[in-house]
């Protein structure tokens, strides 16, 4: 018990949490965008599938840490773009859509690895993102582990939020977003197209996605393998109902949530005769618990799901 | 360019919706064929000869299939009332565990006939109730069905492995993580001598024609689609949507946990947390393939199963990547959807 106790003043595990969490910062933004324009993206965990697949090719291929995430963030843009089509040009099921394009995403980005890596031969490796220290500040006691020893695309998810919120909620553009979430026709009747705005929200959210997707095998492992995304996206979409659409929110979801994550892993050594898989189940029934907790108190955005065509009520 | 309704769809029209949808999907998937430096129409001819070359290969695909139709059916009853279920996974491996828990030594002494017909029904509970969960989250507390149903999905296939690795660890089975054994008595004889094709077959079409009932020909059937086609106008004629929905969560889960059972019984014998690849999600295309219709849905399922079986085949002889089969599936089910709209719109110049 005391064991268990101890790990929580441990830096290593909350330096451990901000790099669980990040993947997770990057889909939940990508997610919360979407849905704060009105669409639903379930895309995310095939996105997210195809970004880690991407972003190690480019680096194992040649490309160097950053062009790999470039180009990931490039494949979720596409992916996102046909959702887009599907959904707000076609204004067909954003369920069926975004599940379609998870299904498609998943097993091209499968069929693609396959192709560069043969069946039995043991997952290549390439050089992954490696912490970096920032001067002084990485020297605090405690402190400096956490917050200032961690990889770049962490930094790079930490600055995302706050550009998030900014934007959300400072910014015309961002007014503009959340009207075309909440009325899509009061938009129109400000001489704004709500169906460009939801476009380029779910292009850009998309890419987000990937981009968490690429941390996964640039930054917390080095190598791709299939099924490695194990229902991040999900959880991220869960974690957007559970933060009411906020970014700040989101934020502190992922945390939470990472938290637990990084915590069970470590009290799996500690407790003894618990089957482990119960463990590996915590984030998922944590997940289904938050979506309870929070049911009552959810703004969801009033045009979500609902899709725009001009000149149609 | 402007899209306009089409003021009629005809029957002919939405027939060659899933043929135009395979087919854009083939071509796509023929210039990653291309990529993977084979000609696409050779591997198309060795995908059909895997399917359907020979008797074998024809049993193979049927076998496929089975589970496929199950879980296409759990998707187009739910989809019909537009309840989302895509737990058909987790469903399926709760009705595959609980058919080998019960199915183990539980009805010793009990007529075969009827200890068969016991272990489907209690798979067919099991399933019913793991989506009734997520059905009612959703009436009550208005929580999306998909995300719901989605994690219990993982949930599900982890606890299938700590009860394969605990309590219904089959002893016999030399430390793999596998469940006990249903009892050789209830397993499924062969439909077709010397193959794998089993009874279990027959369940599954009889259930389609069920359904099809079910749907077509009952008052429930009727409200079941009324929900799905405009929820606001079935609630204004009189239409419990609570009790209707409820309903259609418990029939589609149940149809997903008694292809968990099928499988069980009629193919392995026994659960592993590899033993369904994909049957539940699967199952969401064969569904839209067949633009919800139940009979559709036997078409559709061994569509897809004889891609996937066939693309093995194909992959051993050319060398192109497997996946290539759930490249194709998917594909399928965008065009499909893509195909579906323009059934209802047509391009106004």
């Amino acid at each position: 018990m005391i064991e268990a106790l101890e790990i929580l003043t441990n830096a290593s595990l909350w330096s451990a949490v901000l790099r669980i969490a990040t993947p997770l910062i990057f889909g939940v933004l990508g997610a919360l965008l979407c849905e704060r324009a009105g669409v639903l993206n379930l895309a995310i965990e095939g996105i997210m599938t195809m970004g880690a697949m991407i972003g190690w090719l480019a680096v194992y291929l040649g490309a160097d840490l950053w062009t790999g995430l470039a180009i990931a963030a490039a494949s979720g843009a596409a992916l996102g773009l046909l959702h887009a089509f599907l959904t707000v040009s076609l204004s067909l099921s954003q369920h069926v859509s975004g599940l379609g394009i998870t299904l498609f995403a998943s097993s091209l980005a499968y069929f693609v690895y396959r192709l560069v890596v043969t069946v039995g031969s043991l997952p290549p490796t390439i050089e992954p993102f490696q912490p970096i220290k920032i001067p002084l500040l990485s020297k605090l006691p405690f402190i400096g582990e956490i917050f200032f020893s961690q990889m770049g695309p962490t930094y790079l998810a930490i600055i995302a939020v706050l550009i998030m919120i900014y934007v959300l909620n400072r910014t015309p553009l961002g007014l503009a977003i959340r009207m075309t979430g909440e009325n899509p026709h009061a938009v129109e009747a400000q001489g704004l197209n709500p169906i460009v705005i939801r476009i380029v929200a779910i292009v850009v959210g998309s890419a987000l996605m990937a981009l968490g997707g690429s941390f996964l095998t640039t930054a917390a492992f080095n190598s791709f393998f299939p099924e490695m995304v194990q229902g991040r996206g999900w959880i991220c979409i869960a974690l957007v109902i559970f933060a009411s659409w906020q970014p700040g929110k989101a934020f502190f979801g992922a945390i939470l949530f990472s938290f637990f994550d990084a915590y069970q892993l470590r009290l799996q050594h500690v407790v003894e005769d618990v089957p482990y898989q119960l463990f590996l189940m915590a984030p998922y029934v944590l997940s289904i618990i938050a979506l309870i907790l929070v049911s009552r108190r959810a703004k969801v955005p009033e045009a979500l799901m609902a899709p725009y065509r001009r000149g149609e009520r | 360019m402007r899209l306009e309704r089409r003021t009629h769809t005809s029957t002919k029209l939405v027939l060659t919706a899933p043929v135009v949808a395979i087919f854009v999907s083939l071509s796509i998937s023929g210039i990653l064929i291309i990529l993977a430096g084979v000609n696409p129409f050779l591997a198309y001819l060795e995908i059909l000869k895997g399917a359907f070359g020979s008797k074998l290969a024809i049993t193979e695909t049927l076998t496929r299939a089975c589970p496929l139709i199950l879980t296409g059916l759990a998707a187009s009853v739910a989809f019909k009332a537009r309840l989302w279920n895509i737990g058909g996974e987790g469903q399926f491996y709760i009705g595959a565990l609980v058919a080998a828990a019960i199915g183990n030594n539980l009805l010793i002494g009990i007529p075969i006939l009827l200890a068969m017909v016991l272990v489907m029904i209690s798979s067919m509970i099991a399933g019913a109730i793991l989506l009734a969960g997520p059905a009612f989250l959703r009436l009550r507390f208005g929580i999306d069905e998909v995300v719901t149903t989605l994690l219990l999905n993982f949930i599900i296939i982890l606890f299938v492995g700590l009860m394969i690795e605990g309590p219904l660890k089959d002893p016999f089975a030399f430390g793999w993580p596998q469940s006990v054994p249903v009892d050789r008595s209830l397993r499924f004889s062969d439909l077709i001598p010397s193959s794998r094709l089993h009874n279990g077959f027959l369940i599954a079409v009889f259930a389609a024609l069920i359904i099809w009932t079910i749907i077509t020909k009952t008052s429930f059937g009727l409200k079941a689609r009324a929900t799905g086609l405009s929820p606001k106008a079935a609630a204004f004629s009189g239409i419990s949507l609570t009790k209707t929905i409820m309903i259609v969560a418990l029939i589609s889960g149940a149809l997903a946990g008694l292809a968990g059972a099928i499988e069980v019984m009629g193919v392995t014998g026994y659960v592993t947390t590899t033993l369904s690849p994909g049957f539940g999600y699967a199952g969401i295309v064969v569904a839209m393939l067949a633009a919800l219709h139940p009979g559709g849905v036997i078409i559709s399922a061994v569509f897809i199963a004889s891609i996937f079986i066939g693309a093995d085949a194909m992959s051993r002889a050319t060398g192109v990547p497997s996946f290539i089969a759930d490249v194709i599936m998917s594909l399928s089910l965008l065009a499909m959807l893509i195909a579906i709209f323009f059934t209802n719109y047509r391009i106004k110049k």
